[in-house]
């Protein structure tokens, strides 16, 4: 499955360029199919040191038991495992995927306009837009959701001033409720839906809108026959960059949640390194993959065009 | 009945006027270019008749309907864009329906439709191709069936074979023909190539900096240029310079710059005196050695030197110089083979029947 839906269609590896004639090497023709494989290496290289290894080493603690003290042993009964870490936090992963769902909505409904406007009237400054879009988040996530906490607090500068003008009682929370979360990861997740919206929208050609209009569309049907389709791949892009890393997050419901808001990346962040319980925090990753994973391709297959699945 | 009005139309951009002033009337099922050089507002002006611009004075008429204010999407008015602008998200078939589901056509209506019309553009069978696979020519085809599909009023053609080679647009260029004489739509094609505009259309009006320099059959506008642009920009100029001396009964004459009188027939002129410029097409003009064969009584003769000659295989063509440097191009067809023809600095008298001199004003006022 590629993210960048847009390149439909992939070339396959370059060539490259054919032996001068005359200089043609020994063992060049076997070179010339090897070569962009060997170019691959160092990728595929550090994805399998860092990324595929530690996830097979995830995968057989989930078929083991026992705690970091006694020892770990292989344990025919590791379906329990699974069985157990779902029913146990079953709570907040349903509630990490409903968050997550949320927050891509409304990435995606504020995004799409702001992106839209700047995409298509923002003229010779476009880019000046993106990065003042971009700006604050040049400062580290921990810092973003800190200062975000800051802002929703009780008596901070948002809250203060609508209690002190009278606008809200004075006991009004913000903080520490879902709808703190929710804001926070909307805030922070917001780059990875507009970024490749904007992409999307980018490269529509205007043309294409004249010629809507040319064929009897209105605004808004042009919107919907051409626009539309034209930046679903930036759509389909963006939602899963947000969807996938927010079902995850834990940083905007630690600080700025409370109990109840508690998401699944809390949970497997404490069993890992808290509790060391690995089996379960291996077991609740994997389900948190699987259940990913199935939702990316129904996804997919509800949006249903070509370019998204092939 | 006149079928595209334009009364007065100016478009000013925050940077330039595009169109100064520009009042046109297109007849119905007429074939009518707009002819200049590239940035002279071909496209603005086809943009104002479109509904993608609004004009920033002047009135636009679409039969008896003032369209001035009418979005492009309510005109009865499709265009065929230079880029083509063809949905790459529909297929052939899908794209050339897209208007007439727009309209609410029926839908049993629209297939059939939709088929006709690749069959009038030579497309059949290539309605469920993408239009990324098609080829340049079958993109611009495809372009005009999902225009022409609407049965508009009016085609607006943006340069449609500019992006197509050389072989590829005079094939298209008679295919275009055809088929606007099939379906009877008026077509307001834009065009700088002249050959184009000449070939293809009933009339041609020309344009140059956002204003109109000539409205005519391409006969009229080629053989009596009305303004120096106009007989530049349609090939040689030949251009003299001159005052007008008097009229006597059907005929004008001339007094040249570099002596000697010229003819011309009396209604080319606006003027009844006062400097003039009289000029005639490169083909027009025979070419003889001084010491030869005396002038046709009532020609018109002037003496030149030739510059140099250019020897292309069915024509030779002459550069020459009159006797203030004004330069002069002849074309003269070689039907025999010429024992001696006039080289470099061969002292030669040009002359040409008076019928074929057209006059232009000299002055042209500068654009403020
Ligand atoms: N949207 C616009 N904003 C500002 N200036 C414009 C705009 N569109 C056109 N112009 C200017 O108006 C003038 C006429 O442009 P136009 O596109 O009508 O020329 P054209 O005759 O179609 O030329 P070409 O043959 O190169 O297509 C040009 O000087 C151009 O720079
Ligand atoms: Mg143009």
């Amino acid at each position: 499955m590629a993210l960048g839906t847009q390149d439909r269609s992939a070339p396959a590896p370059p060539e490259p360029p054919p032996d001068r004639a005359g200089g043609g090497r020994k063992g060049s023709k076997s070179r010339k199919g090897l070569a962009p494989y060997l170019l691959t290496l160092p990728g595929v290289a550090w994805l399998v040191a860092f990324f595929a290894a530690p996830l097979g080493f995830m995968f057989l603690f989930t078929f083991y038991d026992g705690t970091i003290d006694i020892g770990y042993s292989f344990t025919s009964d590791w379906p329990q495992t699974y069985f157990e870490a779902f029913t146990t936090y079953d709570t907040q992963i349903i509630r990490s995927v409903i968050y997550a769902l949320i927050v891509t909505v409304a990435t995606l409904l504020i995004s799409f306009p702001m992106m839209y406007w700047i995409a298509m009237k923002g003229g010779r400054r476009k880019n000046l837009f993106v990065l003042l879009m971009l700006l604050p988040f040049f400062t580290p996530f921990l810092i973003r959701t800190l200062a975000w906490q800051l802002v929703l607090s009780d008596q901070g500068i948002f809250l203060g001033t609508l209690k002190d003008i009278g606008l809200l009682s004075a006991d009004f929370k913000l903080l520490a409720s879902p709808l703190a979360v929710i804001s926070g990861m909307t805030y922070n997740f917001l780059p990875f839906m507009a970024l490749p919206l904007y992409v999307a929208l980018e490269k529509l050609d205007s043309s294409l809108l004249d010629a809507a209009a040319d064929l009897y569309s209105s605004k808004r049907e042009a919107f919907l026959k051409v626009t539309l389709p034209l930046t679903l791949p930036g759509v389909f892009a963006g939602s899963l960059l947000t969807f996938i890393p927010s079902v995850g997050d834990f940083i905007d419901a630690e600080i700025l949640g409370n109990p109840n808001t508690t998401m699944i990346g809390s949970i497997i962040r404490r069993q890992l390194l808290v509790n060391q319980d690995y089996p379960t925090g291996a077991a609740l990753s994997f389900l948190l993959i699987a259940g990913i994973l199935v939702a990316v391709f129904l996804y997919a297959r509800a949006l249903g065009t070509e370019e998204l699945t092939g | 009945m006149a079928n595209v009005r334009l009364e007065d139309v100016s478009k000013a951009f925050k940077s330039a006027v595009a169109v100064d002033n520009l009042t046109l009337t297109i007849d119905e099922g007429e074939f009518f270019s707009l002819l200049g050089p590239s940035g002279c507002g071909k496209t603005t002006t086809l943009r104002m008749i479109g509904g993608f611009e609004e004009p920033s004075s002047g009135r636009i008429w679409l039969g008896d309907e003032d369209v001035s204010g009418l979005p492009a999407h309510k005109r009865d008015v499709n265009t065929v864009f230079q880029s083509y602008a063809l949905f790459p998200h529909l297929s052939v078939a899908e794209n050339v329906a897209y208007g007439l589901k727009r309209q609410g056509v029926a839908k049993d209506e629209i297939g059939p439709r939709v088929e006709a019309m690749l069959e009038l553009v030579d497309l059949e069978g290539y309605g469920q191709r993408r239009t990324t696979q098609l080829s340049g020519g079958q993109q611009q085809r495809v372009a005009l069936a999902r225009a022409l599909v609407n049965r508009p009023q009016v085609l607006l053609l943006d340069e449609p074979l500019g992006a197509l080679d050389l072989k590829l647009r005079k094939q298209m260029q008679l295919e275009l023909k055809r088929i606007q004489s099939e379906v009877g739509i008026t077509f307001i094609y834009v065009t700088h190539d002249q050959e184009e505009a000449m070939t293809m259309s009933d009339r041609i009006a020309v344009m140059s900096a956002g204003r109109l320099e000539q409205v005519g059959a391409p006969q009229d506008v080629y053989e009596l240029p009305a303004t120096s642009f106009v007989a530049s920009f349609l090939g040689a100029s030949n251009l003299l310079e001159g005052e007008i001396e008097g009229t006597s009964g059907e005929v004008t004459k001339v007094r040249l710059g570099v002596g000697g009188t010229v003819t011309l027939p009396a209604g080319r002129l606006t003027d009844s005196e006062g400097p003039v410029a009289v000029g005639v097409r490169p083909e027009k003009l025979h070419i003889q050695t001084t010491n030869s064969s005396e002038v046709d009584r009532g020609d018109n003769a002037i003496e030149a030197t030739v510059v140099n000659s250019t020897y292309t295989g069915v024509s030779t063509s002459y550069e020459c110089a009159t006797s203030d440097g004004t330069r002069l191009v002849v074309y003269v067809q070689n039907l025999e083979r010429s024992a001696s023809p006039p080289g470099a600095g061969a002292k030669v008298r040009l002359t040409w029947d008076p019928d074929h001199t057209f006059a232009v004003s000299k002055a042209r006022p500068e654009k403020t």
